[in-house]
């Protein structure tokens, strides 16, 4: 077999993306009949920018899904004789291509960005729906109540916006506080805030019905406790809560603290939008006539306040992931948290960055993958805005 | 006014003291002190002599105690044989037994292990070489992005419109580290063969800037600041040019490059201004980032190195240098906020 030219590299690996083609148009050809059916996801479809950026998502999403299938070579194999080889070069051994090039350890450079997008995909909305969990938590009474409790935690936050994101990692992710277990002890009251969010939430809906009350939280409290346990204990570390037999789920240390720290960078901000929301809304006539008819606080702030503030909320939060996505990389560009041979974007771009001027693809199709998916979460909640402003 | 700015300076220092104290605590961690005592006194010394060290250079005092001597409240640590504190060395009086206070409020800032120096000078220099970086970026940045948001809010919905939010919708989603890469990668390397910049900016600190040198980290910078602050100047921009005294203005006969320039850009600029000062915090950030992969050797370089060998006395210092940058800039922000719109007042 012969090398590859430009137009057939393009081709091939275009064609490699079948499945994260199929997904996508199956996504859309699924929704837009029943768009009017769909709330504010619908009218997505009524904006050509939405639906670019959604496009583009669902297409990372599904890449992420189905890696195995799109990849033509495993994330650490080395072909000799493979290193830094330009774009479509045949393998030794005529079965394929490196369609994109190998890196300076002989890798595919293709399957490597594959592979790399899971761990965004994975990652970036979990630990933003973290951080808006733990923001909407302390930011709801902070606007509400006001006062002291205001004070102390908008202070808190300045605090952490001020610091510069780098140092804070630095200061995060060097092994030697790793192994203080340090993160772990973050992670500990971190992943607290989902399980205390949803059970504050229920209590405070259906308080008037014990009945219903007590079973819902009983069986969220087993679940979710159970669930919170497995996931922040660790056999072998400085938090082992729960013996190892129980332990499910056990979350890679590393990529446990590179969870913590990119939630750490962005709880502070989701607290101030929450809390500036917050006291926008409070002084609204629902929540007076709320008031008056003898509700709890946090009943107002979780069915009154929060139903009110979803608008800005959502939009944010494709933002947020948008930036979390960059964060990671952010990481991974200064070798910081997952291993040097993790195939996520930001460390094949760290990785890739020193033969950059000789060699330029092993770091510029990771650098290209990570700015469609930001681009594509920006366009979405563009759309999102102008869609959700409309009424 | 007084009152808010003397309320904000001390919310100021209450940040510096808190922040420095974190990253005090997080410094000396035993593993991180153990790290410096095999950094200092040789690699494969043994636990003992790592603890012998540390009890040698002060290290093994309480915590609270060894953060008051950085502060200069508690006085220096001076070594078991007598002498001079290292921290007090270039102090003139030769009083050398006496225990005395040689922290930041003497103006003492310490010793890095890295760069071997005083932190002053250091932190000095490589803020020097940073303030030209930031200088040209701003140079750069501002007039582009207010120009884009002008242009592109003047006619909301206009296709002129449309391709600058576009591109700056574009340019707000990509990350420093990515197309500094991209712009390395086209006009930097022998992949296109352009090579017309330069592909790291190391010598800098030597021949001084170049044109050739800085265009590449400076244009990487200001792409990523611009696309925020042109959509911010493209919102507010729309907002005043749907105004009743712009539709007077219009239905008076005035040109529509008079409305702009006249009527419509002084009251669409004063949201910019906030934006364009809050940007501040995010530049330093990028600058941390393209300094090391231009390896500009400016002050987020140097941070990224005391923060990677856990040089306790530079990481404080960057950090008061963070946090005063990011505190002063709020602060400007508002007091400008108030100055260009006389309807907000600060209580």
């Amino acid at each position: 077999m012969e090398d590859l030219g430009t137009w057939e590299i393009i081709f091939r690996v275009l064609g490699r993306f079948w499945p994260a083609w199929i997904g996508v148009v199956a996504v859309f050809a699924v929704s837009i009949p029943f768009r009017r059916r769909l709330g504010l996801y619908g009218r997505l479809f009524d904006s050509r920018i939405a639906m670019a950026g959604l496009a583009i998502v669902l297409f990372w999403l599904f890449t992420a899904l189905f890696a195995e299938t799109i990849a033509t070579h495993g994330v650490l194999q080395q072909v000799s004789g493979m290193g830094n080889k330009p774009p479509g070069t045949v393998t030794p051994d005529g079965a394929g291509w490196y369609l994109l090039g190998g890196d300076h350890l002989a890798r595919d450079v293709f399957s490597r960005m594959i592979a790399g997008s899971r761990t965004v995909i994975v990652i970036a909305p979990f630990a933003t729906a973290v951080a808006f969990m733990m923001g909407i938590t302390l930011g709801l009474p902070a606007g509400y109540y006001g006062g002291r409790l205001d004070t102390t935690l908008s202070f808190a936050a300045n605090l952490v916006l001020a610091f510069p994101v780098i140092l804070l990692f630095y200061l995060l992710v060097t092994p030697e506080i790793v192994d203080t277990g340090l993160p772990q002890y973050l992670a500990l009251v971190m992943f607290l805030f989902p399980l205390l969010f949803v059970v504050v939430l229920i209590n405070s809906r259906w308080r008037v019905t014990p009945a219903f009350r007590t079973k819902a939280l009983a069986a969220i409290l087993a679940a979710g406790g159970y669930f919170y346990l497995t996931l922040v204990s660790e056999p072998g570390t400085a938090v082992a809560i729960l013996p190892g037999a129980l332990d499910l789920i056990s979350m890679p240390s590393n990529i446990l603290i590179v969870f913590v720290s990119v939630v750490f960078v962005n709880s502070p901000t989701v607290f101030r939008i929450v809390r500036g929301l917050t006291l926008d809304i409070k002084t609204r006539d629902y929540v007076a006539a709320a008031k008056t008819r003898g509700e709890r606080p946090w009943y107002i702030m979780l069915w009154e306040i929060l139903p009110n503030i979803r608008g800005p909320l959502i939009v944010d939060f494709c933002l947020r992931i948008g930036y979390t996505t960059i964060l990671l990389g952010t990481l991974g560009f200064f070798g910081l948290g997952l291993s040097p041979e993790s195939p996520d974007w930001g460390s094949t771009i760290n990785s890739g960055r020193r033969l950059l001027t000789f060699v330029p693809f092993p770091a510029i199709v990771p650098a290209v993958a990570l700015m469609s998916l930001v681009l594509g979460l920006n366009l979405l909640a563009d759309g999102l805005r102008e869609e959700s402003l409309r009424d | 006014m007084l009152s808010f700015l003397i309320r904000r300076f001390l919310i100021m220092l209450l940040s510096a003291f808190c922040l420095t104290l974190i990253v005090f605590l997080l410094t000396n961690l035993a593993p991180n002190l153990e790290k410096l005592a095999k950094a200092e006194a040789g690699t494969r010394i043994t636990d003992a002599e790592v603890a012998a060290w540390l009890e040698q250079h002060g290290h093994a005092r309480p915590l609270i105690t060894r953060y008051g001597s950085w502060l200069g409240l508690a006085p220096a640590w001076v070594p078991p044989g007598g002498g001079t504190p290292d921290r007090c060395r270039d102090l003139p009086d030769a009083d050398h037994d006496a225990p005395r206070f040689c922290g930041i409020l003497q103006g003492n800032w310490g010793t890095s292990t890295v760069f071997r120096g005083e932190v002053a000078p250091i932190l000095g220099q490589r803020l020097a070489l940073t303030g030209n970086l930031m200088f040209w970026v701003l140079l750069v940045m501002v007039p582009t992005a207010l120009l884009i948001g002008v242009l592109a809010g003047m006619r909301e919905g206009s296709w002129l419109d449309r391709i600058l939010s576009g591109i700056s919708i574009a340019t707000s989603a990509t990350p420093e580290y990515v197309s500094g890469v991209i712009l390395i990668a086209v006009f930097a390397s022998s992949m296109t063969g352009l090579r017309w910049f330069s592909g790291t900016a190391g010598s800098v600190a030597e021949t001084g800037p170049t044109f050739d040198t800085m265009f590449l980290p400076v244009v990487t910078i200001a792409l990523y600041g611009m696309g925020y602050v042109a959509r911010m100047t493209r919102a507010s921009m729309a907002e005043v040019m749907t105004q009743q005294y712009i539709r007077t203005a219009r239905l008076k006969g005035v040109k529509f490059r008079n409305i702009v320039m006249k009527h419509a850009l002084r009251n669409a600029l004063i949201a910019p201004f906030t934006v364009i000062m809050l940007q501040f915090p995010w530049l330093l950030n990028g600058v941390v980032i393209v300094e090391t992969l231009f390896n500009y050797r400016g002050f987020g370089w140097a941070l990224v190195e005391a923060a990677g060998n856990n040089d306790m006395d530079l990481l404080l210092g960057c950090s008061v240098v963070a946090v005063v940058v990011v505190l002063v800039t709020q602060l400007i922000s508002d007091i400008g906020y108030v100055l260009l719109n006389p309807r907000i007042r600060v209580d």
